[in-house]
């Protein structure tokens, strides 16, 4: 009876759930720390918990409707509105099922992480209300079915977001990085409210299916077209509006850029559902692909050249970052160019778009894991300085361990994550234009150099006599980075299975709008 | 009308172009996130704009004329981003203050210790 109020449920209760916990934190961490961090970890235990059992449902028997305040959650249609979806109506399809589970997996493991690596800073209370409304934040912008509830969902993740980014103060620094976050994702905010304000103006709704299904593609329509794909490219760090990735990245704690790893990707997340559900067919496929396509190229290029130079490790690793966002652009860009014709996209269009979303999941399971690995040896050792560290390999084996596991994995070496999505997008890409799919290996070769530099400095080389007694770092940090370890080198093994049971359908839910329409607006 | 009608778009068009004008202009902090709240009224005014049925009565049934009703939802959304831009505005001069007890100043051009 309970369990199944729960399952009914758990759409709404995925976001509840951190947000109650978010707001009782501060209370809670009054009667005792440990009180708190076992209250901070149950709530994230439960609201992986809720993704992953919603997920399960998704996978098992299909999109899942949830309409707020109606009689019956499946409702989304109220007899007497004349057939308008007039509630809030969450959405979960595959591909969102599938971004909650990247939001469950990286959330937990960073908060097993951070319970351990960040307790030695004061205010932590707050952190912990920030950490949780930015899974809530990302839960919901995933979930939802309705725009302006994305835009709201989007804006409680910046907030967030820019806190955190500005919480180790570090005499003003990150406060620095974080004004350039949070200015621009505000304005970035702002434009996509713009967008919501024209499709509202245009077809009186707000809802993404009913937008979809009387979209018109009109001048308007292409105008919000192009405020939405700047704004959401800005919001995931593709280049060139990746200015503020290496600086939010590298000033926030660890923990915490893990995190932001997984806010910039419920936006790409955004991207696709604006891009394939929303406009689908309606729009240029060809043009439009192409300008994700070349905008998933320069990521990818001028993140890596960028990469190379750097001398602070986890602004190297961000720049990565932007340039593994740009695999993704590409491999669902191929994907969107070829949309609308059956054939190509049977000969690889499913592929490149299947490849451009399990790198999604790859992505933020490996990077996570890296900007981990930075922060335990930052915690230890003080220093984000590649020219001051090296011999670490001595003291910190389980963390040099995990490093080499990341850095293999983006690398795109057998038998990580990173190379089974690469492999995919690099045969699908090459039919679909050879060239694109050069640059796409000589991006990983470079990648892989970088890190190989990386892992030298810091890990190898005589043991340093200022680093002479560094301690491995404390257990739950080792078992957060072990989480994700786990889950690059099993997909790594087995991408067949996760393929076919996560990925595919995530990309046949992107492709196929009159499902996702259906679901919400019944039979039609 | 269709003049009138058109009066408060290009107050809006007129206010996004001054906020993102001054986003992107000044060089004081505070101006910065002055330029950013004038850009959300823009928005908020296109919302509300966008809601304006000339001549109809609030949607409140109790013993409401029979003439047009004003759908509400635009309103809706615009409280709803209000309250967003106070969060909004809110963290930015929290980060101001900030920046000021560290660097001693809000000039941009000098508040540039992240590329050392």
């Amino acid at each position: 009876m309970i369990t199944d109020a729960i399952i009914a449920n758990s759409p709404a209760l995925l976001v509840m759930i951190p947000l109650i916990a978010a707001f009782a934190c501060p209370f809670i961490g009054r009667i005792s720390p440990a009180v708190r961090n076992i209250w901070v970890v149950g709530a994230m235990v439960l609201t992986a918990a809720m993704a992953l059992l919603l997920a399960g449902e998704v996978f098992s028997s299909g999109t899942v409707v949830y309409t707020f305040g109606a009689s019956a959650p499946g409702m989304s249609v109220p007899p007497d509105s004349g057939g308008i979806p007039v509630r809030i109506v969450f959405t979960v399809d595959a591909m969102s099922a599938l971004m909650q589970i990247i939001g469950a997996i990286t959330g937990l493991s960073i908060v097993l992480y951070s319970i351990a690596g960040d307790r030695r800073h004061t205010g932590l209370e707050s952190y912990y209300t920030l950490y949780l409304l930015m899974i809530a934040g990302v839960m919901g912008m995933v979930s939802t079915g309705d725009l302006f509830n994305f835009f709201v969902f989007l804006e409680i993740l910046s907030i967030s977001s820019a806190g955190l980014i500005a919480y180790r103060i570090d005499r003003g620094v990150a406060v620095e990085a974080a004004v350039k976050y949070f200015v621009l994702s505000t304005i970035g905010a702002m434009v996509i409210l713009v967008a919501i304000g024209i499709f509202y103006g245009e077809y009186d709704a707000l809802n993404i299916a009913v937008i979809a299904s009387r979209m018109q593609f009109t001048l308007l329509d292409q105008v919000a077209l192009v405020l939405m794909i700047a704004a959401l490219g800005m919001k995931c760090g593709a280049v060139p509006m990746h200015f503020w990735t290496p600086d939010a990245y590298s000033m926030a704690p660890s923990s915490i850029t893990a995190m932001l790893v997984v806010a910039s990707q419920a936006s790409l997340y955004g991207l696709f559902r604006v891009v394939f559900t929303l406009y689908n067919v309606t729009l240029n496929a060809a043009t439009v692909g192409w300008i994700i396509i070349v905008l998933g190229v320069l990521s990818m290029v001028v993140g890596v050249t960028m990469a190379i130079p750097q001398k602070d490790v986890k602004r190297l690793m961000a720049y990565h970052a932007i340039s593994q966002t740009g695999y993704m652009l590409l491999g669902v860009g191929v994907g969107l160019a070829v949309l609308g014709n059956q054939s190509l996209l049977d000969a690889f269009g499913y592929v490149a778009m299947e490849g451009g979303i399990f790198h999604i999941i790859n992505h933020a399971m490996y990077k996570g894991l890296l900007f981990l690995t930075a922060g335990a040896i930052f915690y230890r050792i003080g220093t984000r300085n590649l020219n001051r560290m090296g011999g670490l390999g001595h003291n910190m084996k389980y963390t040099m361990v995990f490093f080499v596991i990341g850095a293999l994995a983006i690398a795109g070496i057998p038998p990580f994550n990173g190379f089974a999505s690469k492999l995919m997008i690099y045969e699908s890409v090459f039919m679909f234009n050879p060239i694109l799919s050069i640059i796409a290996m000589v991006v990983s070769i470079l990648t892989l150099a970088s890190f190989v530099k990386v892992f030298h400095s810091i890990f190898m080389g005589p043991r340093l006599p200022e680093y002479a007694d560094v301690k491995e770092a404390p257990a739950p940090m080792l078992i957060g980075m072990g989480i994700l370890a786990a889950v690059v080198v099993l997909f790594g093994l087995f991408p067949g299975v996760v393929v076919d049971h996560l990925i595919e359908p995530a990309a046949q839910a992107l492709v196929n709008q009159g499902a996702y329409i259906s679901a919400v607006m019944g039979g039609a | 009308m269709l003049v009138f009608g058109t009066i408060p778009y290009l107050v809006i068009v007129a206010l996004a172009v001054i906020g993102l004008a001054t986003v992107a202009l000044k060089r004081n902090l505070i101006k910065i996130f002055l330029g950013i709240t004038i850009f959300e009224s823009a928005i908020n005014l296109f919302l509300v704009s966008l809601g304006y049925r000339d001549g109809a009565v609030a949607p409140i049934f109790t013993d409401a004329p029979s003439t047009e009703m004003v759908m509400a939802t635009p309103q809706a959304l615009t409280l709803t981003s209000i309250v967003i831009g106070v969060a909004t505005t809110a963290l930015l001069l929290s980060f101001a203050v900030l920046i000021w007890k560290h660097y001693g100043t809000v000039d941009t051009d000098k508040i540039r210790r992240l590329k050392e």
